[in-house]
C-alpha cells in the first residue's frame, strides 16, 4: 500500500464533504427568511399589498439603482370598481388559480420563468400593445375570453387557444396581471417601455 | 442457476436488478414519449396551426418536459436499485414494497398523461389543482399525483435506507442514503398553493434547482463511482474520495448557486451577488468529474469490461461539463442573465444540461442492465456488427442534441438582441424576435436535430433489445479488491 498525501485522503473530503455542504445549508436558511420577510405581500416595498390593483401602476428611472422601478400612484381602480383589501386578495388569488389551471405557463413566461412560445407576462398589463389606458381593460377582457377572434399574433400567425375563460375569470386574471405588474424584480425586463398612461404617478 | 450466455433470463439477476429493469424499461418508454411530444411542439413553432386547439403547444411542452423528468427519476430509482444489493451484500429489504410501488408509481404516472392529454386544463378552482394540472412548469403534476410519488419515493427510501443498514455501509451508500433525504424532503417544497407568485417561484426553485442541480448530480456522482469501479476496475478508494470532493464543491457551490434564480422574482438585490458568485464556481466539481472518469479511463487503457457502458460514462462526464457546466456558466451572472432569463438561451442550456449529466448516465446503466440480464455477455471490443447499433445511436442522440442546443442557441442570442436590448422588452419586441430570419433558421435547425434525436433513439431501444442475443462469450470483469461484488480477490495490475 502506497502511502496517499493527507490532501488525497478519503477521510479529509469526507469531512470537507459534510462542512461544507452544512455551511451552505445554514447560511441558505438564513438568507430565506430574510427573503421571505421581503416578499410576503404588503410586508416590504418590494412585492406590494394585493390592494394595489385600486392604483395607477407605473414606471420610473431610478438613478442610483440605473433601472426601472414600479411607481404606485393616484386612486385607479380596476374595472371602476374600488375594492378591500380582502376582497382584491380574493380576486388576485383568483386569478392566480385560473393562471396555473390553464397552464399558462407552458406558453408564456411569469418573471421570465416558464415557456417561450408567447410573451412574458411579467408586465403584461403595461404593455404598449393595449394602445391606451382607457381601452387597455376592455381589449384584456375580450382578448381572454375569445383569443381566437380577438388574436394579437403581431404578424407570426402564433394564436393563442380559445380556453374558455369566462367573464369572471377573464377579470380575475386581469387582478393578478395588474397586482404581478407591481412587483419590483430588479429592473427585468431591462428598459421596458411602458404603455403611456395619465394622471400623476 | 444460471442460464446460457446471451440469452435474456431474469435469474441472472439479483432482486434488486429485477425490479431495476421494470423501472429502466418504463423510463425508455416516458424518454421515447419526451421526444415525440418535443417533435410535436417544436413543428409548432414552424406551423403554429399544427393541431391548434387540439393538442396545443402547452400540453405538447408539459408532456415533452414531464415525462424528461420521470424517466430520470425512474432511471435513477431503478440505477440504485441495481448497485444496492452489490454494495451492501445482502438481499433489498422490503422488495414486495418496492415492487408494489413501482406498480403505483407506473400507474399514477399513467393516469396523469392521461388527464394532461385529454382534459388538459380546468376552471380556476382547487379541483383543478388537485385532479388535473397545478400549472407550474415541472411540477405540473396535480396534488393527488404528488402525495402518491411522495409516498412511492419514501417506499424507495425505506428500501435503500434499510438495506444499508443491515449490509455493508460504503461511502457510495452512504452518500446516496443522505442525497436521498435531502431530494424527498425538498419535493415537500412545491406542494403548497399561495397567491404570492414571488414566494410560489422561491419555493418552486427549491424543487427543481435543488434537485437538478445539487441532489441529482450527487445521484450521478453515486452512480458514477459505481459504474467506473464495476467496467474499468477502478479502485473504491479512489472513486469514493472522488465522490466526497464532488459532493463538497456541488454542495459547495449549488446551494447558495440557488441564487441565480432569485434574480428578477421580486427577491432582494443581495442575491444577485450572492446568486452570481456562486453559481458561476458550480462547473468547478463538473471539471472534477471530466477528469476523473478520463484519467481512470486512460489509466486502464481504454479496456472494460462493457464499451457501451464506459462510451456513455465517458459523454456523461463531457455532456455534464459542457450541458451544465459551459452552457449554465454563460448565463448565469446578473449583468447577461438580464437579457437572456426567459429567452431561448434556457432552452438551449436546458437540453444539453439534461441529456448530458441525467441521461447518459441513465442509459450507461441500461446497458449495464442489459449485459447482466444475458448471463454477463461479453460487450468488450469486436461485437457483432462492431457494434454499430451502439455505436451510431450514441452519435446521433449526441450529435442531434448537440445540433438542437446550438440552434436554439442562434434564436436565443437573436432573441436577446432584438427583443430585449433593443426593443425593450414589449410583446411587439418579443414579436419582431420570434419572426426574425435568424430566429426562424434556428427553429428549422432545431427540429433537423430533433428528428436526428429521434432516431438516435430508435436504434437505441433496438439495441439494448438485440445486444448480446447472439454472444458465448462472457464478459471478463476486471477485479478489484475492494469492491466485493464478485468472488474476485486480485487487484488490477498497475498501469504500465
Amino acid at each position: 500500500m502506497t502511502s496517499i498525501p493527507w490532501w488525497a485522503s478519503e477521510g479529509l473530503w469526507r469531512k470537507v464533504a459534510i462542512w461544507a455542504t452544512g455551511l451552505m445549508f445554514v447560511v441558505l436558511i438564513f438568507l430565506t427568511f430574510d427573503s421571505m420577510s421581503d416578499i410576503i405581500a404588503g410586508n416590504g416595498p418590494r412585492v406590494p399589498d394585493y390592494s394595489v390593483i385600486n392604483k395607477r401602476i407605473s414606471y420610473k428611472f431610478d438613478e442610483k439603482r440605473n433601472f426601472q422601478v414600479p411607481v404606485i400612484g393616484e386612486e385607479a381602480p380596476l374595472f371602476g370598481k374600488k375594492l378591500s383589501d380582502e376582497e382584491a386578495a380574493a380576486l388576485v388569488s383568483h386569478g392566480k388559480k385560473v393562471v396555473q389551471g390553464r397552464n399558462c405557463m407552458n406558453c408564456h413566461t411569469l418573471l421570465g420563468n416558464g415557456a417561450y412560445f408567447a410573451p412574458d407576462l411579467t408586465k403584461a398589463w403595461l404593455d404598449p400593445g393595449w394602445g391606451n389606458e382607457q381601452a387597455r381593460e376592455a381589449l384584456m377582457l375580450a382578448f381572454l375570453q375569445d383569443p381566437t377572434n380577438n388574436a394579437r399574433t403581431f404578424g407570426t400567425g402564433r394564436r393563442m387557444p380559445n380556453l374558455k375563460i369566462t367573464e369572471e375569470e377573464a377579470k380575475a386574471v386581469i387582478a393578478f396581471l395588474k397586482w404581478m405588474s407591481s412587483i419590483d424584480t430588479n429592473g427585468f425586463p431591462y428598459m421596458f417601455k411602458p404603455l403611456p398612461q395619465g394622471g400623476k404617478s | 442457476m444460471s442460464a446460457a450466455v446471451g440469452v435474456f433470463d431474469s435469474s441472472n439477476l439479483n432482486g434488486g436488478q429485477r425490479l431495476a429493469i421494470k423501472y429502466f424499461t418504463v423510463a425508455m418508454v416516458l424518454f421515447g414519449a419526451q421526444i415525440l411530444f418535443g417533435l410535436l411542439a417544436g413543428i409548432q413553432y414552424l406551423n403554429p396551426d399544427f393541431l391548434y386547439g387540439i393538442l396545443d403547444f402547452n400540453v405538447n411542452r408539459m408532456v415533452h418536459i414531464n415525462a424528461m423528468v420521470i424517466w430520470m427519476l425512474f432511471g435513477f430509482i431503478g440505477a440504485s436499485y441495481w448497485l444496492l444489493e452489490d454494495e451492501t451484500g445482502v438481499p433489498v429489504v422490503g422488495l414486495w414494497l418496492g415492487n408494489l410501488a413501482f406498480w403505483v408509481f407506473t400507474g399514477a404516472v399513467t393516469v396523469v398523461v392521461l388527464v394532461y392529454l385529454f382534459v388538459q386544463w380546468g376552471p380556476g378552482n382547487d379541483m383543478t389543482r388537485w385532479f388535473i394540472n397545478e400549472g407550474r412548469e415541472y411540477i405540473e403534476a396535480p396534488r393527488w399525483a404528488d402525495i402518491g410519488i411522495v409516498a412511492c419515493v419514501l417506499v424507495f427510501f425505506y428500501n435503500v435506507a434499510a438495506t444499508v443498514m443491515k449490509g455493508r455501509v460504503t461511502g457510495i451508500t452512504g452518500v446516496l442514503v443522505l442525497d436521498l433525504v435531502a431530494l424527498a424532503g425538498l419535493y415537500l417544497a412545491g406542494m403548497f398553493y399561495t397567491p404570492n407568485i414571488s414566494i410560489d417561484q422561491y419555493w418552486w426553485w427549491w424543487v427543481i434547482h435543488l434537485w437538478v442541480e445539487a441532489t441529482w448530480e450527487v445521484l450521478v456522482g453515486c452512480l458514477m463511482a459505481y459504474g467506473l469501479m464495476t467496467v474499468l476496475g477502478t479502485p473504491r478508494r479512489i472513486v469514493q474520495t472522488w465522490l466526497y470532493i464532488e459532493v463538497a464543491l456541488m454542495f459547495g457551490t449549488g446551494i447558495l448557486g440557488l441564487g441565480h434564480h432569485y434574480f428578477w422574482i421580486g427577491t432582494p438585490e443581495y442575491w444577485l451577488t450572492v446568486g452570481g458568485f456562486f453559481s458561476s464556481l458550480e462547473p468547478i466539481p463538473l471539471v472534477a468529474m471530466v477528469v476523473h472518469a478520463i484519467y481512470d479511463a486512460g489509466t486502464h487503457h481504454t479496456k472494460s469490461a462493457n464499451h457501451p457502458t464506459l462510451a456513455w460514462l465517458i459523454t456523461h462526464a463531457f455532456g455534464n461539463f459542457l450541458g451544465a457546466g459551459v452552457w449554465g456558466f454563460m448565463h448565469t451572472l446578473p449583468q447577461i442573465n438580464l437579457y437572456t432569463h426567459g429567452t431561448q438561451w434556457t432552452a438551449s442550456h436546458g437540453h444539453l444540461a439534461f441529456f448530458g449529466a441525467y441521461a447518459t448516465m441513465n442509459i450507461a446503466f441500461f446497458y449495464l442492465a442489459v449485459q447482466k440480464a444475458r448471463g454477463n455477455v461479453w460487450m468488450g471490443a469486436g461485437l457483432a456488427g462492431n457494434g454499430w447499433k451502439w455505436k451510431w445511436s450514441l452519435a446521433l442522440l449526441s450529435t442531434g442534441v448537440m445540433g438542437m442546443t446550438v440552434a436554439l442557441l442562434i434564436s436565443g442570442y437573436e432573441q436577446s438582441f432584438v427583443e430585449r436590448a433593443m426593443d425593450g422588452s414589449t410583446w411587439q419586441g418579443y414579436f419582431d424576435a420570434q419572426s426574425h430570419p435568424w430566429f426562424k433558421q434556428g427553429m428549422y435547425r432545431r427540429q433537423i436535430f430533433g428528428w436526428m434525436t429521434a432516431v438516435g433513439y430508435v436504434l437505441l431501444v433496438w439495441d439494448l433489445l438485440t445486444i448480446g442475443a447472439h454472444e458465448t462469450r462472457k464478459a471478463v470483469f476486471p477485479a478489484s479488491v475492494e469492491k466485493g461484488s464478485g468472488g474476485a480477490v486480485t487487484e488490477p495490475a498497475p498501469a504500465a
